[in-house]
Formats: structure tokens, sequence, C-alpha cells
């Protein structure tokens, strides 16, 4: 893995560090903090040793996110992103876990999408889990899912 | 021998359903390659709220038994271990499968499984009440340091870089503390309106085992995943059992080591059945039939995987130190029921406690059982395409994360720990020393606070945390299982650089 990749990794789990040591010395009840202080300075301390190495290209362990991997997964990633922080409260929990559930799987399907067939076996699919999510979460579990425009 | 009081329990209709449910969705589970038997617990668990917290355990420990077992049926057939703990599994029993053995492999890997199972489950029924009444001799600042040496042991064993894994259990251990503080109420790290009740265990639990498999399987893009399965022949059960009674050295050496390795904090199944695999070949007369489909082989690994399930729940049911992450999983799901473990799990639940233990021990029957019988239909359920896996693992997990407290922040906490944890594992970090710090983290908290006001009224907390034997004993355990990982990396460096060098 390339040595930049690595510095960043490291350098954001060392800014986090730096931010739970500064947030647990300086909030105050300080007795509310003794726990996370104690935590934070262990935290820091390896962060930075880790950082450090980065750094100087001596970290070895970790094979990063190569170009091809990152291609892969972006469109799966924007599809989940979107399914949870927008569509699953806006357009109702199985309206968007069946829109979702198509998407990823036209996408990641190895079947050409010139095989008209093949959009037919997602949709069934689909139907088919939708309807199991239903009755398992629904109807056995009685869990009430937000519905908003749709179900 | 209180076990036996509570042996009816587990024959009840609901129980025996939930024992049956969890045995054959576990071999399913198991089969397919990319579904670690700690992601199907911790996606199981939401399914568990509604019942008895007995009943819930029967339902997860059925379930983790019988995924490490199912995954042996993708490592024999398809050369897929379909959990870590089946990689051994794979040496020989897929050339066994490949020279048209793939029933005798299957029909051995599931009645060693059970062999080793059973004697891991009674391991675990004769030792634990002894260690849970031992526990008692524990006070807040033993308590402390338990918590931290569960946190360190599985850091320092389950990772590649010690650092990193104890920075895993760092950030664990952080994650823990977000919310109100307990005692004073005050507000902690809380930096969105979502983590005002702290983060939730079990949407953290699937979001760090389920998510980063989810991205794992989308960066794998759309190639044809369709794994081959080789065609399974007919062959008789009675002559499986009787080869296996004929190979006793490679059952006892699987069973013993599995057994051994489970009650080591953080050593994992796949150690266990690697560990198991070396010494039988190494012990054995026929050494160089290893990894030609040498049904040894097989034995060795599956009662190893298997018998390692049982002690890896002593530390957890006695001192609420997980063996293994999947145990650390149903800390989570004991936690859930308000139960916690040690001699207060004993004392005042011993029904729960009892029905669990003594429904893994039926379990392990009821799994060879249904293993010899659908291991031809759990291989066929492995080859469900990665299109389709992906898609249920995602949605499986947000309702998951949703039904737990119906609400959207425990989503977008477990979404966004996957997220990050998936990246962090490409950094070389963990999520095993992780987790362990979330479950931890209050235990510790909550006894550093009271042995603090401890020691505050008498000598310090220096003299209250530092001295006295068993706080040095757990000090001392924390420091050589750090330096000892310490060492063994160095080492590993060394040896490397060398081969780097001459290569």
């Amino acid at each position: 893995m390339n040595r930049s990749q690595h510095i960043f990794g490291s350098g954001l789990v060392f800014a986090v560090g730096l931010w739970v040591t500064w947030v647990s010395y300086t909030q105050q009840p300080a007795e509310a903090f003794l726990f996370p202080r104690l935590i934070a300075s262990v935290f820091v301390v390896l962060a930075g040793w880790t950082f450090g190495k980065a750094v100087m290209g001596l970290s070895k362990v970790g094979n990063g996110v190569s170009r091809t991997m990152f291609v892969n997964m972006l469109p799966g990633l924007f599809v989940t992103l979107v399914y949870i922080f927008w569509a699953a409260k806006s357009l109702g929990f199985y309206t968007a876990t069946a829109i979702a559930f198509f998407i990823l799987l036209s996408m990641y399907d190895p079947t050409p999408h010139s095989v008209a067939k093949s959009w037919i076996k997602r949709g069934i699919i689909t139907t088919i889990f939708v309807a199991i999510m239903y009755g398992l979460f629904a109807m056995l579990l009685n869990v009430y899912t937000p519905k908003e425009i749709l179900f | 021998m209180e076990f036996i009081y509570y042996f009816g329990d587990v024959f009840t209709p609901l129980s025996l359903m939930l024992l049956l449910g969890g045995t054959i969705g576990g071999l399913i589970l198991g089969a397919t390659p990319g579904l670690s038997p700690t992601m199907a617990v911790a996606l199981l668990i939401p399914f568990t709220f509604q019942l008895e917290a007995a009943q819930g355990l029967i339902l997860l420990g059925a379930a983790y038994t019988s995924t490490v077992a199912g995954g042996a049926v993708s490592a024999i057939l398809l050369k897929i271990p379909g959990a870590p703990a089946n990689i051994a599994t794979t040496l020989d029993g897929h050339t066994m499968a490949k020279n048209g053995e793939g029933a005798r492999a299957l029909q051995l890997s599931f009645l060693a499984s059970a062999v080793g199972g059973i004697f891991g489950v009674l391991l675990l029924i004769f030792l634990t009440p002894v260690l849970a009444k031992w526990a008692l001799a524990f006070g807040p600042s033993h308590l402390f340091w338990l918590a931290i040496l569960g946190v360190t042991v599985i850091s320092t064993l389950d990772s590649a870089s010690v650092v990193k894994g104890l920075l895993s259990g760092c950030i664990g251990l952080w994650l823990a503390t977000i919310g109100f503080d307990d005692i004073m109420g005050a507000q902690r790290f809380i930096f969105h309106p979502a983590l005002g009740g702290g983060i939730n265990i079990i949407a953290a639990l699937i979001g760090l085992f389920a998510i980063p498999q989810v991205l794992t399987m989308f960066a794998k893009g759309r190639g044809n995943d369709g794994a081959e399965v080789i065609e399974v022949q007919r062959h008789s059960i009675m002559a499986a059992i009787r080869e296996l009674f004929s190979r006793t050295r490679a059952l006892s050496i699987g069973t013993l080591i599995g057994s051994i390795i489970g009650l080591i904090p953080g050593v994992g199944g796949q150690i266990a059945g690697l560990v198991a695999y070396d010494q039988t070949k190494k012990f054995s007369p026929e050494k160089d039939k290893f990894g030609t489909g040498h049904p040894e082989g097989v034995i060795a690994a599956e009662a190893a995987n298997n018998a390692m399930v049982g002690p890896s729940l002593v530390p957890l049911l006695t001192l609420s130190i997980p063996g293994s992450p999947t145990a650390a999983v149903l800390l989570g799901g004991l936690l859930i029921h308000g139960i916690f473990p040690g001699s207060d799990l004993f004392d005042n639940h011993p029904d729960v406690a009892w029905t669990f233990i003594n429904s893994m021990l039926i379990g392990q029957v009821l799994m060879c059982i249904f293993g010899l019988y659908v291991a031809g239909l759990a291989a066929r359920v492995a080859q469900v395409p990665q299109s389709v896996m992906v898609a249920i693992v995602l949605a499986l997990s947000v309702f998951g994360a949703y039904s737990v407290q119906s609400s959207m922040g425990d989503v977008y906490v477990m979404a966004c720990l996957g997220i990050g944890m998936f990246f962090l594992e490409r950094f070389g970090f963990s999520a095993a020393p992780l987790v362990l710090g979330l479950i931890l983290g209050p235990i510790a908290e909550a006894n550093f606070i009271q042995g603090s006001m401890i020691a505050d009224a008498t000598d310090g907390k220096a003299a209250y945390f530092m001295t006295g034997g068993l706080n040095l004993f757990l000090i001392v355990v924390v420091i050589a299982s750090i330096a000892y990982s310490v060492w063994m990396e160095l080492r590993h460096s060394r040896y490397t650089t060398k081969e780097e060098a001459q290569a």
C-alpha cells in the first residue's frame, strides 16, 4: 500500500485521539472525565506512534484501498448511503429497501443487463425478499418502521 | 450436577424450535462464504428481543455452534472456508472431495465436530461454576484489571500489529464513554443528537461486523463469483462413524488442542484448527499423506474448531471476558436482557445459564444429525450469488439496527461505525478488540470509579489498584500478553526482512 494512504489513515486516527484527549482534559465536571482521561492518554500515545511510523514509511500492516477496489465499491457505497441516510426515512422503510435491494442486485449481478430474463429474476428476488422482511419485522416482531410517503 | 435439573427447559416446544431453527439456519449461514459466525450471531440478536433471555441465548448458541461446523461444507465442496475456523479443513477436505470422497469428508467433519463440540461443552459445564465461585473474590480493582485484560489480550492476539490492536481497543473503550456519564450526568463526546443515549451495543456490533463485509463484497465488483460445487456421492454414515473412532489419535489431538485454545481469551477457532492440524501431522506415521486428502486432517481440524466453542464461553460466563469475537457478541446478547456474567448469572439466573449451556450440548448432537443430512442443501445455498448476499446482509443490518430501539439514530451509528471499520481494517486495525473495548468499557469504568471512591477513602489510588496478589497477577498477565505479542511481531518482521533480503 502506498505511504500516503497510511499517513492519511493513521493521521485521521491521531487527530481523533488528539480531540478526545483535549475534550477529556478540558471539559467539566472533571470527575465525569476521569476514565476518559485514562483512555485518552493511552489512545493519543498509540495513535501518535502509529502516525509517526506511517510518516517514516515504517507501517507494514494493512493493504489499503486500491483504485480498482474503490471504483468497484463506490456505486454500492453511494446507494447504501442514500438508502440509510435519506430513503429509509423519506420513502418508507420497505419501499426504500425494495429500491436499494433491486439497484444493488442489478449493479453487482454478473449477468449482462441486456438479458431481459435477468431483470425479471431480480424483480422476483426483490419482491420475495421484501415480503419476507415485512413478514418477519412488521408482522412477527411488531417493529414499527417509518412509513412516510409509501409503506 | 446442577445442570441436569434444567435439562427439561431445553425441550419445551419453543426452545426446541429455536434450537432446530438456529442449528439449521446456522449450518446454512456457516456454509455461505463471507458470512462469519460472529456476523451471523450479530445479525440474529435483534430477533431475540421478544424472547426470554434463555430462549434468546439458545438461538444464538445454536447459531454459533452450527456456523462454525457449517463452514466445513464450503471448505470441502467449494475450497472456500465458510469461516476462518475452517481454513485447516480446506487443506485435506477439498482434496478428498476432488477425489470423489466429498460425502466421506463431510460426514467425518460433522462427526468430528460433534465429538469435539460435546467435549468442549462438557468442559464448559464443569469448569464454569467453579470459576464463577472464584470470581466472587473479585473486588472493583480486580474487575477493572480483568476488563483491561480482556481488551489487551484480544487486542494483541487478534491483530497483525500489536500497536494497532491496542489502538483499536482504545477506540472501543472511548466509544463506550460516549453519552451521559452515569454518576454526574455530564455529557461526554456527544457531537451529534443520535449519540445522546450513547452507542447502542447491538447496532454497533451489527455495523462493525456486517457493514465491512458488505463493502468488501462491493469492492469485488461484478465478477462472476459462482463457485463450482463438487458433486457428492453416497457414503455410509456407519462406515464414517467406524472410521472416526478408528482414527482416535487425530480426534483426541484435535479435541484437546481445541479445548485448550478455546480457554485462552482472544485465540480463535482459526488458530485451533491450524494448530491441531499441524500437531496431528507431526504425530502421524503418515505425514506425507497430509495435504493430499488425508481424513485425519479433516478430523483434527474440525474436532478442534468445534471443541473451541464451549471453552471460549468459560471466561465469558465467569469473568465477563469473551474468549472469541463471537463470544463478545453473545455477551452483548446477555447484557441486553440485563444479565451480567459471573456469579450473578449462576446465583440469580441459573435457569438462563444452565438452559443455555444444556442447549449447546443438545445443539452439538442436532448439528451433527442435520449436518449429515443437509450438507448438500447447504452447499447449494453457499452458491447464492454475491450480489444477492450483499443486498440481503445490508437490508438485514438496517432492519436489525433499527429494531433495537425503533430509532433511526441507531441505524446512522451502525452505518458510520461499519464504514469507518471497513477503512480501519484496510489500514491494519481490527474489529474484535474495538468491540471488546465497547462491551467491556462500561464494566471497566464502573469498577474504576467505584474503586477510586474506595481508594480515596483508604490508601489512595496507587495502593488500591496496584497492590495485592490478584491485582499484581492480573497486571503481570496484561503486560505479559502485550510483551509476548510484541516479541512475536518483532520475530516475524525479522524473518520477513530476511526472506525479503534473500529474495
